[in-house]
């Protein structure tokens, strides 16, 4: 069982002992620890269960690649799933739960599935849940969804804030190891702007445990006169406890700067999520040591061998006292040489190579310890831990195999290097024969917008295996990077003393003639629970591709994402296709390099800054008298005015029936304004709208429709002429920035030898419709120096003066049907004008309304909405809107298209109205339904409606929709059936129910 | 994330100050056109494995449109040039060709 040892421990405070609890048992730990060497310091060897068979797991690494301690950390609203325990440093209090099981921990039903494995090979679900497919909805899909997934999400608001921080640096360095000091100090001191992070609260990486001496100094003394230089450097930044979690095209990456996560601080953000532009990026990522593939490789207690010495020499951690080391290199032997140090026994080294004769073994002998050439493992055993490992010839099939009594098992398959940054942005790998791994191609790095290489890579991360490769390499890298970026590079290399390295040799299959009682129990990827059997399924059945093959098995593709099992199991995929590693491949490496929370992504973009509100100048005016809000773009505008105990439905009644018949008061600041200004600007408009433009007159206004130029409609509004050479164009609420951008884009693209600006002035101005029939009489209470009579100033007429002392711009327009001044005022001067149209029309009993009061009364009017009567498939002329399609324009944006045999063919859907036959209300969208089916087999259907309301004014439901041949087919009733299969019948009548020939807006 | 230089502003943006709007020297065609040439002119786009003209606007800067000549796999940008022209300078074809001997799109080369 693990413990702590009485000494030791070079990342631990052994002053400042730690409390926390782990599934409600409390323990200790002390300051420097992750949760994992806490645990392990506690006994605590089993962690979690797996996902698909609830084996009893262990802890195997001692970095972001372990697949097996995730934990659940916090609670409520701190509370996060699948932590890596490896990598979450301890704090006073924290609160750690395992995950995937049920009842507990050490008792779990689900561990059933571990005696059935037999019945859940690769492709499992694909291959029992097919059919029958209406299973699918309520039976298979609910257990699996229940079965599936490691963790629970929280369920209570997020208790963090989280920030993002933006950069541009020179070179940016990721790895703080040996490999990234170098490099940035080489980058550094050629005077590039640095930014080197490390994802880890410590610098150095694994040089201060596997003992690399430079420049004639041991590592860490080394380590901290780089780190010492380079603080004293103004040209470089450094950050610990950040992770480059992802690389973008030309240079773009995402750093995640943990700043809370081991010290909670409600006060400041808990990460910062860092968007940096990098000229140069040097990946100085390390490598990660494989697992082997033996039998029972997943029981508590087998670890890989570089994070039993992690262990011991950072965290004083005794992982076991009996420890049989399994290698297939040279660097096992350093972990056999920790533990000795450390007082704790090495009953043998099983060297998988036939010989064992580097200087590392001779070492390991003289200290005694027995070392078993061409010797691997053919099983471990025990109750939920290691207790007994059965040695065997690895060239054999794994008979005759000898027990060791031990407690733990270090194993080292290789080193494969941290490729994924490399590969995000597309740089390509070459497998190495001698190493048994991919490593970057420098010849196909990804490329910056020059077209010249954006990404080094630097030390282990380059396949560079000792330390004095590595550090010619990554000041190798520095140099370069400094100098892609125009400075010149001088200092010298820091150096090592070359090692004798006795050559490693890829063992993928261990013992090599594993029957396949073996093999089954062999794990690959101990997160996704996928064996060596699994693997060999697959290919047997054909998936040959990687891509395939990992989808069909899952393999690589859990939260650690394959960190671990990816050569391993593409071996086991080649050697089952006869195929050479090189010509499978390797599967996609995509960002993120280990999971982001969602916080960080989100940032502060969330509650009232997920998407800034716009509001009118007569916003707090609404929010003071009541309005019930409707979101219409980014704008927030009244739906209605609720009064006291007023229901939403009697308000919007209420104030309908008030401008048909005193005066309503609506806020249309919302809509569009654009100046339209220049020589050019009539014969722009003329191409802009399906109406003739240039003809109007100074003073005057005409409602403009304007069309796509494939025909369809976009958007409509009342265009006034100012003078000769300006337009003012009203587009709707939600149309002004694209309309603008929409006349930007022709002007500078097609017609930019037109003499035309157009400027959007949509905020500068606040606007509100007076209607009803009262209208007139209030403003004439306000004292206008202009005349508002009907002959004087009439319909689709404008005028500018001062009215109430304001100067104000009023367009007779109107989308009511009543009488109706639009008023545009400064809008600093809006709540002005308000306030005075509102004192003004109390005699009259003027009545705010909102949004859907102005819906109803236009719908009475037969008056089309864009969003409503269109959907990006209508043209002008099914809306029966020839009249303000021009005839005699020779081109506008549109014409081409609408001419189009189709566009005018017999079949189109054509706009009327619909009055239901009992006056009930349609529902919105219903479809009228014709006979027989169409050739789906579905019902055929003849028309649909597009808006339907109660009518105030009439006491009925009115609604207008659009229906094949409607025009030609008034009197007729349809049959609109209901959600519920109820039938509602509506006769197609004139779309304008309420003053057919407009006579109250031109009073 | 893209970065292109705005030729107008002289800018160096993120791709998040800009709009794309597709591919760049199309000849509209207008009443009076071809089928042919009308269903083209709306609908035919060009999707190159190498060296594409489009058009990019600086939405969130200086408002205006721009072209760039850029390469699809590499992502390499040859240049950004104003959008008031109906094909790519001789300098900006020289400098592909520099690059992507035997490139041809549409009808540059």
């Amino acid at each position: 069982m693990s413990r702590r040892l009485k000494s030791g421990g070079r990342l631990i405070d052994r002053s400042r002992p730690m409390l926390f609890s782990f599934n409600t048992r409390s323990m200790r730990g002390f300051a420097g620890d992750t949760v994992a060497s806490a645990l392990l310091g506690e006994g605590q060897m089993l962690v979690g269960r797996s996902f698909k068979y609830h084996r009893p797991r262990g802890i195997v690494t001692s970095g972001p690649e372990e697949p097996n301690a995730l934990l659940g950390i916090g609670a409520k609203g701190t509370f996060e799933p699948n932590a890596r325990a490896t990598t979450t440093e301890l704090f006073d209090g924290l609160e750690a739960k395992s995950q995937n099981h049920w009842p507990s921990l050490d008792f779990d039903i689900g561990a059933i599935n571990s005696k059935l494995w037999r019945f859940f090979p690769a492709g499992f679900y694909y291959k029992t849940f097919l059919w029958p497919q209406s299973f699918w909805k309520h039976v298979y899909e609910p257990v699996i969804r229940q079965s599936a997934g490691l963790g629970k999400p929280p369920k209570a608001r997020d208790a963090d804030h989280y920030e993002h921080f933006y950069a541009h640096v020179d070179v940016l360095v990721i790895g703080g190891g040996i490999a990234g000091l170098t490099a940035a100090k080489s980058a550094g001191e050629a005077g590039a702007e640095v930014l080197l992070v490390e994802q880890t609260a410590h610098w150095g990486g694994r040089a201060p445990v596997d003992g690399a001496e430079i420049d004639g100094k041991p590592g860490e003394a080394w380590i901290d006169e780089t780190v010492a230089a380079l603080e004293a450097m103004p040209n470089v930044r450094l950050r610990t406890r950040t992770i480059g979690a992802g690389v973008y095209d030309h240079g773009y990456t995402l750093l995640d700067e943990r700043l809370t996560d081991h010290a909670p601080d409600p006060e400041t953000p808990r990460h910062r999520l860092w968007k940096v532009r990098a000229a140069q990026i040097i990946t100085a990522t390390g490598a990660i040591e494989r697992p082997l593939s033996f039998a029972g490789n997943d029981l508590p207690g087998v670890m890989l061998a570089s994070a039993v010495r992690d262990y011991v020499v950072n965290f004083g951690i005794a992982p076991g006292d009996r420890t049989v080391i399994v290698t297939n290199n040279d660097d096992g032997y350093r972990t056999a040489l920790v533990l000795k140090e450390a007082g704790l026994e090495v009953p043998a080294v099983l060297d998988a190579r036939a010989e064992a004769t580097g200087p590392l073994a001779e070492e390991v002998r003289e200290a005694g310890i027995t070392v078993q050439a061409g010797r691997g493992i053919a099983k471990v055993t025990g109750q939920g831990r290691v207790q007994k490992v059965w040695a065997c010839d690895q060239a054999g099939s794994g008979t005759n195999a000898d027990p060791i009594e031990a407690d733990g098992v270090a194993m080292s398959g290789g080193w494969s290097p941290v490729v994924h940054l490399w590969s995000h942005c597309g740089g390509k790998l070459n497998w190495v024969e001698d190493q048994a791994h991919f490593a970057p191609d420098p010849e196909r790095a990804p490329l910056c917008a020059s077209g010249k290489p954006f990404v080094l890579t630097a030390g282990m991360a380059s396949g560079a295996m000792t330390t004095a490769d590595v550090l010619a390499d990554a000041h190798r890298a520095g140099q370069t990077a400094a100098e892609a970026t125009g400075r010149k590079g001088t200092v010298k290399a820091p150096e090592a003393v070359a090692e004798e390295v006795q050559p490693m040799a890829p063992v993928w299959k261990m013992p090599a003639q594993a029957p396949y009682k073996l093999k089954a129990k062999s794990w690959l990827d101990y997160q996704n629970d996928v064996k060596v059997t699994d693997v060999e399924l697959a290919a047997q059945e054909g998936f040959e591709s990687v891509e395939h093959a990992k989808r069909y098995t899952t393999l690589g593709m859990a939260t650690d994402q394959g960190k671990l099992s990816n050569i391993n199991g593409l071996a086991i995929l080649s050697g089952e296709l006869n195929s050479d590693i090189p010509s499978v491949g390797t599967t996609t490496f995509r960002p993120p390099y280990t999971p982001l929370v969602m916080g960080a992504i989100a940032g502060e973009a969330k509650g009232e800054l997920f998407q800034p509100i716009q509001r009118t100048p007569i916003h707090d005016w609404h929010e003071e008298n009541g309005a019930h809000w409707e979101p219409v773009g980014h704008w927030r505008r009244p739906y209605a005015f609720p009064r006291n105990g007023e229901s939403v439905e009697d308000a919007v009644k209420r104030e309908v029936l008030a401008v048909r018949n005193e005066v309503g008061l609506l806020d249309a600041s919302t809509l569009g304004k654009i100046i339209v200004k220049g020589p050019d600007a009539g014969r722009f408009l003329d191409m802009m709208y399906t109406n003739m433009m240039s003809t109007l007159k100074p003073g005057k206004c005409r409602y403009g429709l304007m069309c796509s130029e494939n025909g369809f409609l976009s958007d409509d509004g009342v265009v006034a002429r100012i003078d000769d050479d300006t337009w003012l164009c009203h587009t709707t609420t939600g149309g002004a920035d694209r309309i603008h951008a929409h006349m930007e884009e022709w002007l500078q693209t097609e017609w930019w030898d037109w003499k035309v600006y157009v400027a959007n002035v949509s905020e500068h101005y606040a606007q509100f419709a007076v209607a009803g029939p009262k209208a007139r009489q209030v403003l004439e209470a306000l004292g206008p120096d202009f005349d508002v009579s009907k002959d004087t100033f009439p319909f689709m007429a404008w005028t500018e003066g001062a009215l109430g002392n304001l100067p104000v711009r009023v367009f007779r327009i109107s989308f009511s049907g009543e009488l109706s001044y639009e008023i545009a005022v400064p809008a600093s001067r809006g709540r002005a004008l308000w306030d005075k149209l509102l004192e003004a029309g109390k005699p009259h009993g003027i009545t705010p309304y909102g949004t859907e009061a102005l819906h109803v009364l236009r719908a009475e009017k037969g008056f089309i909405m864009i969003g409503d009567e269109t959907d990006g498939t209508v043209i002008p002329q099914d809306l029966g809107l020839h009249w303000a399609v021009s005839k005699k324009k020779d081109d506008f944006l549109g014409k081409r298209a609408q001419e189009r045999d189709h566009m005018v063919g017999p079949l189109r859907w054509k706009l009327v109205g619909l009055e239901t036959v009992d006056g009930s209300v349609l529902p919105d969208g219903a479809y009228a339904v014709g006979e027989g089916t169409n050739e789906n087999g579905q019902r055929s259907v003849q028309g649909r409606v597009t808006s339907t309301y109660y009518s105030p004014t009439l006491d009925r439901g009115i609604a207008m929709g659009l229906v094949q041949h409607g025009p030609d087919r008034m009197g007729e009733v349809l049959d609109f059936p209901k959600v519920d299969g109820e039938v509602v019948q509506a006769q197609i009548v004139d779309p304008v129910f309420y003053d057919k020939d407009g006579e109250k807006q031109n009073v | 994330m893209l970065i292109l230089t705005c030729p107008y502003c002289g800018v160096v943006c993120d791709e998040t100050e800009l709009t794309p709007g597709g591919e760049a020297h199309l000849t509209r065609f207008g009443p009076g056109s071809s089928d042919e040439d009308f269903e083209g002119y709306l609908f035919h786009r060009e999707n190159p494995k190498g060296v594409h003209f489009e058009r990019w606007r600086h939405a969130y800067g200086c408002g205006k449109w721009f072209h760039a000549a850029r390469d699809t796999v590499t992502l390499e940008v040859f240049g950004t040039y104003y959008a008031q022209v109906t094909e790519p300078s001789q300098d900006m074809k020289d400098a592909i060709t520099a690059k992507h001997p035997g490139w041809s799109w549409r009808d540059f080369s």
